[in-house]
């Protein structure tokens, strides 16, 4: 019984399936979304590291920090809009934000 | 089989915790499991041999992005119940997308493994044998993906000023202390010489309270 690649792909790929599951679910709730992202981006690094250890290629890892960061960098802006938009609003409720009309 | 074992209990643990996100009733609850979610993923990087990513996983995700979710969470007061409306009536679509997804994404998998996807880890390179994982990415890093490197780099910078820029607000009427103007008061700004009739009293203008 050892474990392949295969393995690793389909726990990313039901992780990556329950982020879009999760961002169908709570259509309203902005920060739920932001974490159903989290859990796709944390799919694709897995996804990532597993290629890179199971093909013996560095790579896929240098292309996981990267996805890391950009991530960070994603979730720190996203929860500073949030913020902002509460303040103004006084609501996260998708549907309300409908200002330029889209 | 002991790694099996693991591969299993981390797997299993990651996913029930994911649903667990995406199902909670309260928030917080699901940044926790997010949390939880996040620690069994760096559980698989270890059993990958990826032992820097997985340090890195808890310490950005679980440590920075996971509690600044918590901070947002605890600090806009929205109730959450109401956002919740809707829940079961997404449902069915999302469970429809969701399970195709899942589906195509399996079999591709599965007629990938036909096709010979790897079944065990090599073994090392020759010549990297004696390599950590931290000081093989290291030298990638910092050789070859240098400019990558420094491009990351700045994005976090942009991130950052743009978080700052955000949410920085000043609040009307409150009262800063500004150095520059009182190092720059003089004994003219700063004095009012009043002339008090004998028996009177005088109110200061707000000129000289300053």
């Amino acid at each position: 019984m050892t474990i392949g690649l295969a393995h690793y792909l389909t726990v990313a790929a039901c992780l990556f399936t329950l982020g879009i599951l999760g961002i169908f679910l709570n259509r309203k709730n902005v920060i739920v979304i932001l974490m159903s992202v989290e859990l796709m981006l944390l799919a694709v690094n897995i996804n990532l590291v597993a290629f890179s250890a199971y093909l013996g290629d560095i790579t896929g890892q240098i292309f996981a920090l990267f996805i890391l960061t950009v991530a960070a960098a994603e979730a720190a802006i996203g929860l500073a809009i949030i913020v902002v938009y509460y303040r103004n609003r006084g609501s996260i409720a998708v549907e309300d934000i409908n200002m330029m009309k889209g | 089989m002991l790694t099996a074992g693991f591969f299993y209990l981390f797997a299993v643990l990651a996913i029930a915790s994911a649903t667990m996100v995406i199902v909670a009733r309260n928030p917080v609850h699901a940044v926790l499991f997010l949390i939880l979610t996040f620690f069994n993923a760096a559980g698989l990087f270890i059993l990958l041999g990826a032992e820097f990513l997985a340090m890195l996983l808890v310490i950005v995700y679980v440590g920075a992005v996971a509690v600044l979710f918590l901070f947002v969470v605890m600090m806009l007061d929205v109730d959450f119940a109401e956002l919740r409306a809707g829940f079961i009536k997404n449902a069915p679509v999302g469970l429809l997308v969701a399970g195709i997804v899942l589906v195509e994404l399996i079999a591709l998998f599965v007629s990938g493994a036909a096709g010979g996807l790897p079944s065990a880890i090599p073994a090392a390179a020759p010549g990297t044998e004696m390599l950590s994982n931290t000081e093989q990415i290291g030298r990638v890093l910092y050789t070859k993906y240098v400019y990558f490197f420094q491009a990351a780099g700045l994005v976090l910078l942009v991130a950052m000023v743009g978080a700052i820029v955000l949410t920085l607000r000043h609040r009307e009427g409150v009262k800063r202390q500004s150095i520059a103007a009182q190092n720059a008061r003089t004994p003219a700004t700063g004095l009012e010489m009043v002339k008090v009739a004998s028996g009177g009293a005088v109110v200061p203008s707000s000129e000289a309270k300053r």
